[in-house]
């Protein structure tokens, strides 16, 4: 697990973490100058996972390169479709029917609560309990269900496309979203008592991995990294898109910027969800679920920027375009290499087993870190 | 002082402790929330919802006609190349050459079930079939031809 690569002059210790390893939940390699227990130093080393995406993208039309983003970030895999079809679209100006949008909005909430769902499992098993991870899954399984039925797939949906959504929503759908919202707040409370509220838990969280208001600014944070610091960074709040500006939600904000403030936005994000979920499932607007829109899409010359908030932070992305059918350069803003890069940061000076509990709330992807 | 504020500590440690293990001692002797799924044992009553992408096929119907016109739409909407249609000549009873579908080569190895292929097909040709069980010993295996042999596309199909 640990391996030991050498002693250096002033009797720190050198040792990998990863890139094979159950807690960083990926291929990600962390090599940690350690002086007895305590970690003087964390130096990510990414590249293991790097399918060159970003260049695959410049290959491949406008209609084709969304299914590649799936892959970046799988757990928001739905959002990063959703910003790339925004950002065609912007390019291309065209009108997306109300129905796609509320559509697009609930699948994306849909997403956000899956994502956190299986972060709060799996960050829950990285601190030693394992029951929590199926009791998550139980519940993300329910959404697995709703999107398996209406999009086909459980995790790479590929549903969004330029102009709208590729399917009409399944004639299930709605019941099963209020199952699952019933489902859900009837099952919450075990989540608070088996995990919030474990003292042992939040002796393991609280004051582990203190990251400041000013360093998250500095260190380009977002999503709920930065939220748990108290830096108001919601891109659904600050440049709203699709119908997000009609919504009624508040933004998750916790100020003690440690673990245990990370842990709480997510917990909390997940009930704003709700709210948005069902604000909208009962009142989806008839009408087309996607514009028309030529056969091959030519996005006029230009430069082209679409930022969302995935499960994890700003997404943003950008499109160079010469006028052709594929896109001149594509490059994507992902939230988990910022949120990386203060792993450093906050790990120094703390002892080796809590940087478990900080890895596991900057909830980091490691195929999105590394594209 | 000390002692005392460790011992509350302790007790309500091991307090927090046991509320949730009620909740999983709950579960534990109550089994009528069974969720898991006894794959592969229940492989006759799995049911798999009708739009899951697991495959690409080209339905036939019973005098073994489709309904492709070898039009290359799906292999051009095709992100990795996983479709290449092979297109023949065929020569209608006026006599005229007219284009057809000679074999719809799929490699199910490449293919990432996005379904912008069933999209794009003009004439409903092919649909994603709710097969998941694809591994073989020889990835040959992979590569099928969808159109059945000796198949010919339905009358009135443009
Ligand atoms: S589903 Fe996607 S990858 Fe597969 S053949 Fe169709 S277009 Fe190609
Ligand atoms: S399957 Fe459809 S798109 Fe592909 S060649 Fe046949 S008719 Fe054209």
């Amino acid at each position: 697990m640990v391996e030991t690569i050498g002693n250096t002059a002033e009797g720190n210790m050198i040792i990998n973490v990863g890139p094979q390893h159950p807690a960083t939940h990926g291929v990600l390699h962390l090599v940690i100058t350690i002086n007895g227990e305590t970690i003087q130093k964390v130096e990510p080393h990414l590249g293991y996972i790097h399918r060159s995406i970003e260049k695959m993208c410049e290959s491949l039309t406008y209609r084709q390169f969304i299914y590649v983003t799936s892959r970046m970030d799988y757990l928001s895999a739905h959002i990063n479709n959703h910003a790339c079809a925004l950002c065609v679209e912007k390019g291309l100006q065209i009108e997306v029917p109300t129905r796609a949008q509320y559509i697009r909005v609930i699948m994306d909430e849909l997403t956000r609560i899956a994502s956190h769902e299986l972060w709060w499992g799996a960050m829950a098993m990285d601190l030693g309990a394992f029951t929590p991870f199926f009791h998550a899954f139980r519940e993300r399984e329910s959404i697995n269900d709703i999107m398996e039925e209406t999009c086909g797939a459980r995790l790479t949906m590929n549903y969004m496309v330029p102009g709208g959504v590729m399917q009409d929503i399944h004639p299930d759908f709605q019941r099963k979203v209020k199952a699952f919202i019933q489902q859900f707040k009837s099952k919450f409370s075990e989540y608070n008592e088996m995990v919030t509220g474990n003292i042992i838990f939040q002796n393991r969280m609280k004051q582990v991995g203190v990251l400041s208001a000013e360093d998250a600014i500095s260190y380009g944070c977002s999503g709920p990294a930065a939220r748990g610091s108290g830096v108001s960074c919601d891109i659904r709040k600050i440049y709203p898109y699709e119908i997000y500006n009609t919504l009624e939600f508040e933004e998750v904000l916790e100020t003690g910027g440690d673990s245990f403030a990370r842990y709480m936005v997510r917990l909390n994000e997940m009930h704003q969800s709700i709210k948005i979920i069902e604000q909208l499932i009962d009142n989806i607007p008839e009408g087309d679920f996607q514009a028309k829109t030529k056969a091959v899409l030519k996005l006029p010359k230009g430069e082209f920027y679409q930022r969302v908030e995935t499960a994890r932070g700003e997404l943003g992305v950008y499109i160079v375009s010469e006028g052709g059918t594929t896109p001149y350069r594509i490059k994507f803003r992902s939230p988990g290499f910022s949120n990386l890069s203060v792993l450093d940061h906050i790990a120094r000076g703390s002892k080796l087993g809590d940087l478990v509990a900080m890895m596991g709330t900057l909830d980091l992807v490691i195929p999105d870190i590394d594209r | 002082m000390f002692l005392k504020e460790y011992i509350k500590e302790v007790y309500s440690a091991v307090k927090s402790l046991l509320v949730g293990m009620r909740r999983t001692g709950y579960y534990f002797t109550h089994h009528k929330e069974i969720i898991t799924q006894q794959y592969p044992d229940n492989r006759a009553t799995l049911h798999l919802p009708e739009r899951f992408k697991g495959e690409v096929v080209m339905p036939h119907d019973n005098n073994n006609e489709h309904r492709c016109t070898g039009c290359t739409a799906c292999e051009l909407a095709c992100p990795n190349g996983t479709i290449k249609v092979v297109t023949k000549f065929d020569v209608t009873p006026e006599g005229k050459k007219k284009k057809a579908v000679d074999k719809l080569v799929y490699h199910l190895e490449l293919c990432t079930m996005c379904n912008l292929c069933v999209e794009a097909c003009p004439s409903d040709a092919i649909k994603m079939a709710q097969t998941f069980e694809h591994s073989v010993y020889d990835r040959n295996m992979l590569t099928k031809i969808l159109n059945n042999p000796g198949s010919k596309i339905m009358e009135g199909v443009e």
